[in-house]
């Protein structure tokens, strides 16, 4: 179905080729995963098939791309439409009229479609993909995951044979994510469509793959099965990596198969003791159970952030009603919940930037809403979700200039900062030109200027691979160790799992669960990480138990 | 109530048809109180049929424009005077002008006649507002570009999409601000307004490129190339047939310039144009999803719009023709049927959208 050959893509004025000596044969029907590290080339792969790479985008393409018989190198994206059908990253920002039947309809107006077939493939499709009862609606008023199911039913009026799909889910709550994913399940199984999709989260997607590809940041692409890709990837979902550390073969790719392959496992572990983690009192209504051999004094200290009763409207709508949370020192807190819960408007209420219409936020005996916005930024720092909004000058060096002045901060402090967080960055680099995990580790840095002793982060895990979530990850421990108190808004189950002391769920602007990580995240069928949901409570991630096992063997 | 009609909206064009017909009748008269009947028969309609839509909301806006005109047009009457014959209400002392700017008067003596006329024509550019602003309450705006010929398909999706690109914009400048206040307080200087410009230009940026990718992968303008001599032939007539067209409406205005110019020209420059139309239209390969139905209420609205047009013209003084032909206006306020915008279910289901909602 589809064949790249021998192909090499070098962007207009870039030093080296993008993708380097690329063969990849497809066939009908497969469900391909293309994974690698961020900035690697996912994208330029994805774009290839529809001839956007290079098209759309310029540069050089050497070798021949051939979509269901179609060379891409002679016909243009729009003449490949009703042959590949693509989706961009953002739903939103790829939507073209206002509601969901005339967005569905747009790509067969384009193709001149009979409008008696128009009519059915649309209703066709709004059965297919579950979403008839928002047929009326307008595109901006749905949620994320009812945004990219829109967007996939969109192509798919045009039934084309290949569906290429660039991150679906990683912008999801881990429940709308599981839907999209079953919808291409299904779209593989039933229709034989054959599906491409570019995904970080390798543990949602790799059950469902069967071929899975790899970019690397040199340009080299390869590609084989899941499980033999997995045996050596560097970079693999928890399961894998816990079939490796316990030396299953084959390698486990969904919870079932790992499931009956650790029975040994199970029994070795249960006489084992759960490794430590920080806990501490008083969050919220919920005590912490269990014993813990190391508690640390630390937490018993007044809490850094104390919010009481939070509520923020908007207009008829109660995005955030009575939230009761504290923030001890030297703990990371996660803030879960699915898209449209309220963990943003909370975010910004509790740093006083935001809107706030009750209840009663202290930080260090202080209301951060009433301070000035410097006064409030030396207390608690927030780095929103869209973290580049918060750049605007040409190079790392004049950010973290302008940072070190505005946070009133010695000369030099910021500078310092990112070179901790990120080792060393070109200080003449763009900001724009920056990886996803620069960037956020530039804003965190410009935001830790200010040395805030409690840190908000919005979504940072968005778009991030797992050598990027990994530094992230190192970054809040430390934050943390520091004595600063760190709460982390995120849909990512395993890095909360392998970040979090504590963890809040959020639904309906209510915080319905709030208390030790371990606790929160096993209990729940959608949040459970893969490792719990093999090994069962304490077990969240693969570090504890090879931790368990370093120390018992 | 006999049984309820099932609720559909009209196609746009209907009202546009019925809204200009009653905007030619306001352009006839200069009796103040056919004007208010006119705007009243306006408003009465839009209040019965406009839709629970955003783009409906706006009506009040329009009223509230027709007014601020009627009172610019009345203080300009009193301050650049009239005519200095009838019943002087207040005699103000006209501000004597330098030779040059002979004809023009400033103040001087206010006559009832004179504000009676300023009203009269204050009121009819109102009017001619309102009915504007009646079609654009009742008819969806996306759906009225829909529904242009085929030949200015481009055109209408450049407009659609700038609609769509237009509230994200204000969106973005909404975001960038708020996450600005989280670097420290918000200085007023050239600095501060580019540590927001820039990271909305670059969204706005992305965003485009989004846009266009996604629009490009699905099909847009892949038909509707056609050879260059068919399209030169096409735009030539278009551009021919308009310039006749603009020579027409110029002839039939100016009452020195020759007759053959006005009607006639006006005729030929709309069927070169026509021509055009059809001709790059047969060219366009798209078709249209689920288009509004033309009808027998559509008929009915858009001839209620002819018919006070008509009546207006053969009697535009305060008569019973022309008080027929408002009578028939307000018409497809009561027998029509009643909208069924997507939006009425849509406005009161939706949360609404804030800032974080577009975030979470």
């Amino acid at each position: 179905m589809i064949a790249i050959e021998s192909v090499t893509v070098t962007y207009d004025g870039a030093p080296r080729p993008v993708l380097r000596d690329v063969d990849l044969y497809v066939d009908e029907g497969e469900l391909v995963v293309v994974t690698g590290p961020t900035g690697a080339g996912k994208s330029s792969l994805l774009g290839l098939l529809n001839g956007l790479v290079p098209h759309f985008t310029g540069g050089h393409l050497e070798g021949s791309v051939t979509v269901a018989g179609l060379r891409t190198e002679d016909h243009r994206p729009r003449e490949l439409a009703a042959t590949v059908g693509w989706v961009g990253q953002d739903p939103l920002a790829g939507f073209v009229t206002d509601t969901v039947e005339e967005e569905l309809a747009y790509g067969m107006e384009q193709l001149g479609v009979d409008p008696q077939a128009m009519r059915r493939r649309v209703e066709e499709t709004l059965d297919l993909l579950g979403i008839t009862d928002l047929r009326a609606r307008s595109l901006r008023s749905l949620s994320g995951g009812q945004q990219q199911r829109v967007a996939i039913g969109a192509v798919l009026t045009m039934h084309p044979p290949v569906l290429v799909l660039d991150e679906p889910t990683s912008a999801l709550d881990p429940t709308s994510a599981e839907d999209v994913l079953a919808t291409l399940a299904r779209l593989v199984h039933d229709l034989g469509t054959t599906v491409v999709l570019a995904e970080h989260r390798l543990e949602r997607v790799v059950p469902f793959a069967d071929v899975l590809v790899h970019v690397g940041t040199d340009g080299a692409v390869t590609a084989g099965p899941p499980a033999r890709m997995l045996a050596t990837s560097p970079i693999a979902p928890p399961l894998v990596e816990l079939g490796r550390l316990a030396g299953w073969d084959p390698l486990p790719l969904t919870v079932r198969e790992a499931r009956r392959a650790s029975r040994t496992l199970r029994k070795e572990l249960a006489e084992l003791p759960a490794p430590p983690r920080p806990r501490f009192d008083g969050f919220g209504s919920v005590s912490p159970r269990g014993t813990d051999p190391n508690p640390t004094n630390r937490g018993r200290e007044a809490p850094l952030l104390t919010a009481r009763g939070v509520a923020v409207r908007y207009g008829p709508l109660h995005a955030v009603r009575g939230v009761d949370l504290d923030l001890p020192a030297g703990s990371v807190t996660a803030l879960m919940g699915r898209n449209g819960s309220g963990k943003s408007t909370l975010l910004w209420a509790l740093q006083g930037s935001g809107a706030r219409h009750g209840g009663d936020v202290r930080v260090a005996g202080e209301d951060p809403a009433r301070l000035s916005r410097t006064q409030a930024r030396r207390r608690i720092g927030l780095v929103p979700q869209t973290a580049s909004d918060l750049l605007y000058l040409e190079s790392v060096t004049a950010e973290c200039a302008a940072a070190d002045a505005e946070a009133g901060a010695a000369d030099g402090t910021c500078n310092a900062l990112l070179a901790r967080l990120a080792g060393t960055v070109d200080p003449a680099t763009n900001p724009r030109d920056l990886s996803e995990g620069q960037k956020l580790a530039l804003v965190l840095a410009v935001q830790l200027t200010a040395a805030p002793r409690v840190m908000l982060l919005d979504e940072p895990t968005r778009g991030l691979d797992y050598a990027a979530k990994d530094a992230l990850a190192t970054i809040l421990r430390d934050l943390a160790a520091d004595g600063g108190a760190v709460l982390v808004a995120t849909h990512d189950v395993e890095f909360v799992a392998a970040v979090a002391d504590r963890a809040a769920v959020m639904a309906e602007g209510e915080v319905i669960a709030a208390g030790d990580v371990r606790e929160v995240l096993a209990t729940s069928p959608a949040f459970a990480p893969q490792v719990t949901k093999v090994l069962g409570d304490p077990w969240l991630t693969v570090r504890d138990v090879r931790t368990a096992l370093g120390e018992s063997r | 109530m006999p049984a309820r009609r099932a609720r559909r909206d009209l196609h746009p064009g209907a009202w546009w048809v019925w809204a200009l017909g009653l905007a030619v009748a306001a352009t006839r008269t200069y009796d103040v109180l056919l004007l208010g009947l006119v705007i009243g028969a306006a408003s009465l309609v839009v209040l019965a049929r406009r839709p629970v839509a955003p783009w409906a909301m706006s009506f009040r806006l329009y009223l509230a424009l027709g007014a601020l005109v009627v009172v610019i047009r009345v203080l300009f009457g009193v301050l650049l005077g009239g005519s200095s014959t009838g019943t002087v209400l207040v005699d103000l002392p006209q501000v004597p002008l330098p030779s040059w700017a002979d004809g023009v008067r400033v103040l001087g003596p206010i006559t009832a006649d004179s504000l009676r006329r300023s009203f009269a024509a204050g009121l009819q550019l109102a009017a001619l507002i309102i009915c504007v602003g009646a079609a654009n309450s009742l008819a969806n705006p996306r759906r009225l570009l829909k529904s242009l010929p085929a030949a200015l398909y481009e055109v209408g999706a450049a407009v659609v999409v700038a609609m769509t690109l237009f509230p994200q914009l204000a969106e973005s400048v909404g975001r960038v601000r708020r996450a600005r206040r989280l670097r420290g307080d918000a200085s007023r200087n050239v600095r501060a307004l580019r540590s927001i410009v820039i990271p909305v230009m670059e969204d706005a940026l992305d965003r485009s490129m989004q846009l266009a990718a996604s629009m490009d992968a699905r099909g847009y303008g892949r038909k509707g190339t056609a050879d260059p001599r068919a399209r030169r032939l096409t735009g030539a007539l278009l551009v021919s047939g308009l310039l006749g067209v603009c020579v027409g409406v110029y002839a039939t205005a100016d009452l020195t310039a020759p007759r053959i110019l006005a009607a006639p020209m006006l005729v030929v420059g709309f069927a070169v144009a026509g021509v055009g139309f059809w001709l790059s239209g047969r060219k366009v390969g798209h078709t249209r999803y689920r288009p509004d139905p033309w009808r027998g209420w559509e008929w009915f609205t858009a001839l209620c719009g002819v018919a006070v047009a008509v009546a207006f013209f053969a009697d535009y003084t305060l008569s019973p023709v022309a008080l027929a032909g408002l009578v028939v206006a307000t018409l497809p306020a009561f027998v029509t049927p009643e909208p069924a915008s997507p939006y009425a279910t849509l406005r009161s289901s939706a949360r609404p959208r804030t800032p974080e909602g577009v975030a979470a």
